[in-house]
């Protein structure tokens, strides 16, 4: 539909468009999906994304919000009286964009490391992204989620990669509920709530994904 | 009225504390500010900051804030004379993508690839930082600063660009802010420069020169070109 007012540009295992989809969801928000071919960028995207070219990109009421954890703060500031993702006070506030700040620096490009490299650059790679986990796995505590006794920022940033740690551990050859079991204790929570499930594809399916790509990249 | 303590954990050279230190004297916050050798960091610091071990870091009654972009975020929130962000929600998301952009696009090509290499990899980081100069000259366009009639998020976050950047060019030897191409970015460096707050903070430039410089040589190993 032409001028809905809420448009998201999407890939649909990107980990990054997948904490839009989440927040939209969590805010009860209807928007249009709109799946991008990322080997044949659409006209609107390249439009509303000219710096960066990439998803997600929000777009509400004709304005484009670009960077996903930018996205994710704008859904909670301009739908502030639902579902508040971030807390109120500014220290905790602070707290939890470090942590997403240290998700985007870690997870993502360790867990790329992980399914695209091998030998000593995967082994290390393995280590850095367990020991990353394990790091936030202290954070979390006895707390149900990062948010506390409900869903919040960091939970938001971080569950996406749960549909990618299948992928990470066939092509890194590694159990990460072995070393991390709170941490997937936490995930398969969030996962039981309507917004996660509808956001994040089937982990098989990101396999398959990869699998793909790693073919399609010429890596072995 | 409970006594605020404000502590910032810095280096006398780089640009990341420096926006905390402007940040507070610009909103008027007393603090007083710890020193570090990176080369030799003290156990409060690997305290405050266990997981990055890097300044700056924000301590605030006893509780650490690190991230300069975070710790700008909860400076502004605290302490809300002299806002840094706006209020609409999109405006907002706007600076935070500028702030977020000037570190990962321009900063780190600059401080990594521009200053400590050379040849093509040099040649390839220096034309990548003009282009997303151009986009920054392009957001100045019909605005004095960064935040409008008055300086922001995003003008602390690339304050660098006026001092630190600079010094990177006079030691490479290629000028890459060039008046005719960037009119808006070189009278913007002026105009943010002309800050009291801002003259006042910037390091002495001959240190900051030769700290630069031995980075660049010791990341050529012997065979730096004239």
């Amino acid at each position: 539909m032409a001028n809905a007012e809420v448009v998201l540009l999407d890939f649909w295992p990107s980990p990054f468009g997948m904490r839009v989809r989440i927040a939209l969801a969590e805010k009860g928000i209807k928007y249009e999906y709109k799946e991008e071919d990322l080997q044949n960028k659409s006209a609107l995207l390249l439009q509303m994304n000219p710096v960066h070219k990439k998803i997600p990109v929000l777009i509400h009421n004709g304005k484009p919000v670009a960077e996903s954890l930018i996205a994710v703060q704008y859904i909670d500031e301009a739908w502030k009286d639902k579902a508040p993702l971030l807390p109120s006070d500014p220290y905790l506030r602070a707290q939890a964009k470090f942590w997403a700040d240290f998700v985007d620096k870690k997870i993502y490009a360790l867990g790329r490391k992980i399914w695209a490299t091998k030998g000593e650059e995967q082994e290390a790679a393995k280590k850095e992204f367990i020991e990353s986990l394990k790091l936030m796995e202290g954070k979390l505590g006895e707390k149900p989620y990062f948010g506390g006794e409900s869903f919040g920022y960091v939970d938001v940033v971080l569950v996406p990669f749960y549909s990618w740690f299948y992928a990470y551990e066939v092509f890194g050859n590694f159990s990460i509920e072995a070393e991390c079991p709170k941490l997937i204790q936490w995930a398969k929570r969030c996962s039981e709530k309507e917004s996660v499930l509808k956001s994040l594809p089937d982990h098989k399916k990101v396999h398959g994904f990869v699998l793909e790509l790693k073919k399609r990249l010429g890596i072995e | 009225m409970a006594e605020e303590e404000v502590k910032v954990f810095r280096t006398w050279s780089s640009p990341f504390p420096l926006r905390v230190i402007w940040a507070l004297k610009l909103k008027g916050v007393e603090f007083d500010t710890v020193y570090e050798d990176l080369s030799n960091k003290s156990p409060l610091l690997l305290q405050y900051n266990p997981v990055h071990k890097k300044v700056p870091v924000l301590l605030h009654n006893g509780k650490p804030i690190c991230e300069s972009l975070v710790i700008l975020e909860y400076v502004d929130e605290r302490w809300k004379q002299f806002p840094l962000l706006p209020q609409d929600p999109h405006e907002r998301a706007k600076a935070r993508f500028w702030a977020k952009f000037g570190d990962d696009k321009v900063l780190q090509t600059m401080r990594m690839d521009v200053l400590l290499k050379q040849g093509k990899e040099q040649e390839e980081a220096i034309v990548s930082t003009i282009e997303n100069l151009k986009y920054l000259e392009e957001e100045l366009k019909g605005k004095k600063f960064f935040g409008g009639e008055t300086i922001g998020l995003v003008d602390i976050a690339l304050g660098w660009l006026a001092y630190h950047f600079n010094v990177v060019e006079e030691i490479i030897g290629v000028k890459l802010i060039e008046q005719q191409k960037f009119p808006l970015l070189v009278a913007w460096m002026q105009e943010f420069s002309n800050i009291p707050t801002i003259q006042d903070s910037w390091p002495p430039r001959d240190k900051l020169f030769d700290r630069y410089a031995s980075f660049r040589k010791a990341a050529l190993g012997e065979h730096t070109p004239k």
